[in-house]
């Protein structure tokens, strides 16, 4: 009569997680869910739930589809650079540069992006620098180009982590062998480095991409207002257009078009090994 | 058996932190305690400190960014709030819901301190002055650096001529850049005809290329900075950006402008009456006005407090606005859900543009 009394300890250390995930994550959603399919007056209706639809808003989320993108694909592109050259530091090298990426996290994000509007802005330290070498002034503050940098800033490390968990568990002799069989570098990372990160690199991508859609602060700072990601509108309905009824229907079928998306990437997550967050 | 030891384990967590949530806004215990909402850094918090050893009723504070997102907080129920601090058009809104009780103005020992005039602004929204204390005021204009302008600036024109391309910092509020468009066309800030509205949408749709950003609280700052060339500012934003940088110049538009009066109200939540009169007249007495307005530098409705300024800063305006400088200004009182929800809407398009 083990079985029971084993599942009896389990449940009872599971039970945290289950009380954290009810009151924080099912109920909460019951109540968006609730908002998004009611009206002003508590009637049911599936208005708010295809306003999504609507131009300013297609317009919005197109937008924040291009951000999404653009600062997955350069996450991408500077992350695997720099976790192959991690791997070729010594332990104690590799984990000092691993803190020196997560350091930043230690620090409020809404300071670090209001740090980086001082830099961009048109007296900022960067078009100061630029000046000095006779460069600029370059208008980047309230440009797109300045929402990327936000993003990009801000996601790299979710990138980084996950491709480096993924990349550091590389046995040493599968790389060996290639070389041995006359592979170059690049055929060594096309052929063998590439394929076994890409648990890591579809984790990486679910967790730069989904955020980096719908963040607005980094918007709402860095693009001075001047330029509307769907997470903006959300924002507004909610708080200065007081409609939580709409702001609750592009929610959702945001949430939709999210899960929608991540089916893709579970589906050719089984196909290979199971991916790594951390 | 196991099933319902989880369940009967999941529910008494579930009691446990309803109750630890639901504790911190309920009133318990026979100590006075009032619950209040207001705009960040709208009150020297000193003087709450300064208040609950005065009379031992402790205060619980709360804020809320915008007049919409306080309406917003207080609507959702989460917390009762006792009083409120918020804009005239908003407290409009809250009496004409019934959320606001009377407040019988000859108990405030210290409520004459507040001149006539303001209690007329008052009367736009609260007719009678039945409901509503006023706290700050103030004026809705240009801020400009003095060093970059060339020609005179006072007249809204300025922001639309595209003389200042890419210099130009707007308000992020429905209503403060719907305002500055409407009063520029000729039109009342309060109007509720459609085809005014949306010609200011046409209007500030075309000065959007011009706009460096539309920003809130760093407005000031990117004037200050000298990233931008003038912003819209309300005035005592403006006074302190002067305090930085001495080129900043304000005025308020000759088409005439907004000018606001934040006031306190008691919600027909409040259940001690008297506490709630005492914090009033708190914030009306003279020595605390006066620390007050050194911690906001708004302007100020009580005359105690202009008497004992310099003759220096009676004279400025973005202290002390003169008639001369409101006589073109209006207070905002459009309450109507049609209009908010057109002009709410219109911004939305104009932001997607």
């Amino acid at each position: 009569m083990s079985k029971p009394r084993e599942l009896n300890k389990r449940t009872l250390v599971a039970s945290p997680y289950a009380v954290w995930v009810l009151a924080f994550t099912v109920l909460p959603l019951i109540v968006i869910l609730q908002y998004a399919m009611t009206d002003a007056a508590g009637h049911l209706t599936f208005r708010h739930l295809f306003e999504v639809f609507s131009p300013i808003h297609v317009k919005a989320a197109l937008f924040s589809l291009e951000i999404a993108a653009g600062c997955t694909v350069f996450c991408i592109l500077l992350a695997y650079p720099m976790v192959i050259a991690m791997r070729h530091l010594g332990m104690k090298q590799r984990g000092f540069s691993l803190f020196i990426i997560i350091l930043p996290m230690w620090m409020n994000f809404i300071l670090r992006i209001l740090a980086w509007q001082m830099i961009l802005s048109n007296n900022g330290i960067l078009n100061f620098l630029l000046g000095k070498i006779g460069i600029g002034p370059l208008q980047i503050a309230n440009t797109p180009a300045a929402i990327m940098i936000g993003v990009v800033y801000d996601y790299l490390p979710y990138m980084i982590l996950p491709i480096y968990t993924a990349i550091m568990e590389i046995n040493e002799d599968l790389i060996e062998a290639a070389k041995d069989l006359g592979a170059g570098s690049f055929t060594v990372f096309r052929r063998v480095i590439f394929p076994l990160s890409i648990p890591g690199l579809l984790s990486g991508i679910v967790m730069v991409f989904v955020p980096s859609m719908t963040s607005f602060v980094v918007s709402d700072i860095l693009g001075g207002g001047k330029l509307q990601l769907i997470g903006n509108v959300i924002e507004q309905e909610f708080t200065t257009g007081n409609d939580w009824h709409a702001g609750s229907g592009l929610s959702v079928s945001l949430m939709v078009f999210v899960l929608i998306g991540m089916a893709f990437t579970s589906v050719s997550k089984t196909e290979g090994k199971e991916s790594v967050i951390w | 058996m196991i099933g319902k030891m989880k369940r009967a384990a999941l529910v008494g967590v579930c009691v446990l932190l309803a109750a630890a949530m639901t504790g911190c806004g309920k009133k318990s215990g026979p100590a006075a305690e009032l619950t209040v909402v207001n705009y960040g850094e709208y009150l020297d918090p000193d003087l709450l400190e300064q208040f609950e050893e005065e009379t031992g009723i402790k205060v619980h504070y709360e804020e809320a960014l915008t007049p919409e997102e306080m309406y917003t907080k207080y609507k959702s129920g989460a917390i009762e709030y006792d009083l409120v601090c918020s804009a005239d058009y908003m407290m409009k809104k809250l009496i004409e819901e019934g959320e606001l009780v009377q407040i019988d103005r000859s108990k405030l020992t210290y409520g004459s301190n507040i001149g006539d005039k303001y209690w007329k602004f008052s009367e736009a929204f609260d007719p009678g002055n039945k409901y509503t204390v006023p706290y700050f005021w103030g004026t809705l204009g240009i801020l400009y650096d003095t060093t970059k302008v060339h020609g005179p600036v006072d007249s809204w024109d300025v922001l639309f001529n595209g003389e200042y391309a890419g210099e130009i910092v707007m308000q992020n509020s429905v209503r403060d850049s719907f305002m500055v468009a409407l009063k520029y066309l000729g039109y009342s800030l309060n109007t509720d005809n459609e085809d005014e509205i949306r010609e200011a949408q046409q209007l500030l749709i075309a000065q959007k290329p011009d706009v460096q950003a539309y920003l809130v609280d760093e407005a000031r700052d990117e004037v200050v900075a000298g990233n931008a060339t003038m912003a819209i500012v309300y005035s005592g934003e403006a006074y302190l950006g002067h305090e930085y940088n001495s080129d900043l110049a304000y005025v308020v538009p000759k088409e005439g402008s907004n000018v606001w009066l934040d006031s306190w109200g008691v919600t027909k939540h409040c259940d001690n009456m008297d506490a709630a009169m005492q914090f009033l007249d708190f914030l009306c007495r003279e020595d605390v006005a006066m620390t007050n307005f050194e911690y906001i530098y708004y302007s100020t409705p009580n005359e105690a407090v202009i008497a004992a300024l310099s003759e220096e800063e009676q004279a400025d305006e973005t202290l002390v606005p003169s008639d001369d400088a409101t006589v073109n200004c209006e207070v905002c009182t459009q309450t109507d859900e049609a209009v908010t929800e057109l002009m709410n809407e219109l911004w939305k398009e104009l932001k997607a543009e």
